[in-house]
């Protein structure tokens, strides 16, 4: 019975959150890491992207116009209009910029030549998150001054007098200090926990497959590997879905600044 | 043969999975109705899938929180 219970790990290092830790390329340069090197291939290519879809454009699109029509109609109409209504045009290229980098960077994490999702490092979530703040406060700053602003996203409108006391400081912590924490930690996290579960089955299917000897272990390696696949479609779908949300997300805080007084 | 099983590792990883419960029925919750809705009234169904991931996103994002912390204190 003792081959069904491998309790002793060998030489096998479980993936944790020292798989997420690469060196600097160049010592002198500890900024230029691997994350930094796959964000800026991604911007170029996303640039490159769009811009060759905006050139030549004809009423009847040949087929890769018709491509990059789909994606702009997909972030402008069904999360920009949706969600920010008759005003979207001021918003759009911000949400379209935020989609497709986000969507790159995350589909990085399946794409063979990379497989590391640049967003599993939290400073890209940080930065992203952080920058959505600063554009939904400003935005509502700029539309209805800053006490205007503050009355609004602190006192919900219908909210007795005597309620206030407990209201101001709740919504204040919910609307300005959480959102941003939750919006970067979602991303960060779908993509690391992600990122982990491929590693488990890999590298765990990898070694129990190769460098282990009873015949249970290596059937088990072989599923594993097997498995890894359908992880690979799971994980296609969540940083798919996950680009999406944090757009919707960004475009439900700045209509929720901007809103007037219902 | 088979003596006492010892296990290592980080009990962070056990609160995890207790704190997975709650977003998991909430979760459960978000598209059961989105079903049901479905069944209903099939015509509404894009504007109730709409709604139902955002939901899901912040339901979801208890758990997501909860396996960061699982492993800044494991």
């Amino acid at each position: 019975m003792a081959w069904l219970m491998p309790l002793d790990t060998g030489g096998f290092e479980a993936p944790g959150v020292s798989s997420f830790d690469f060196p600097p390329l160049f010592p002198g340069a500890p900024w230029l890491s691997r994350y930094m090197i796959q964000a800026v291939v991604s911007v170029a290519l996303i640039l490159a992207f769009w811009v060759i879809m905006a050139r030549k454009n004809k009423l009847v699109p040949s087929k890769g116009q018709y491509v990059g029509e789909t994606a702009y109609f997909f972030v402008r109409n069904s999360i920009a209009r949706d969600m920010l209504g008759h005003d979207f045009r001021t918003y759009l290229p911000l949400l379209i910029a935020l989609f497709s980098f986000i969507l790159v960077n995350n589909l990085y994490g399946i794409f063979p030549l990379t497989l590391l999702p640049t967003t599993s490092h939290v400073g890209w979530c940080y930065g992203m998150a952080g920058m959505v703040w600063f554009i939904y406060n400003g935005a509502g700053i700029a539309r209805h001054g800053v006490w205007g602003y503050l009355r609004r996203t602190t006192l919900p409108a219908g909210v007795p007098w005597y309620m206030a006391w407990l209201i101001i400081p709740l919504e204040f912590a919910s609307n300005i200090l959480v959102r941003p924490v939750t919006l970067s930690l979602r991303l960060f996290a779908n993509m690391f926990a992600g990122h982990l579960l491929v590693l488990v089955f890999v590298l765990g299917g990898e070694y129990l497959l190769v460098n282990s000897d009873p015949i249970f272990n290596k059937i088990a390696g072989a599923f594993s590997l097997i498995f890894s696949m359908a992880i690979f479609g799971l994980e296609l779908f969540v940083q798919s879905l996950q680009a999406f949300i944090f757009t919707v997300l960004t475009a439900q805080y700045i209509s929720s600044a901007i809103a007037e007084e219902h | 043969m088979l003596t006492a099983m010892e296990l290592t590792g980080s009990l962070g990883i056990v609160g995890y999975g207790l704190g997975a419960i709650g977003p998991g029925i909430g979760v459960g919750l978000i598209f059961a109705s989105v079903i049901q809705g479905t069944a209903r009234q099939p015509e509404a169904r894009g504007a109730m899938m709409g709604t139902a991931w955002i939901g899901f996103a912040v339901t979801e994002a208890l758990a997501i929180i909860g396996i960061e912390l699982a492993f800044v204190f494991g």
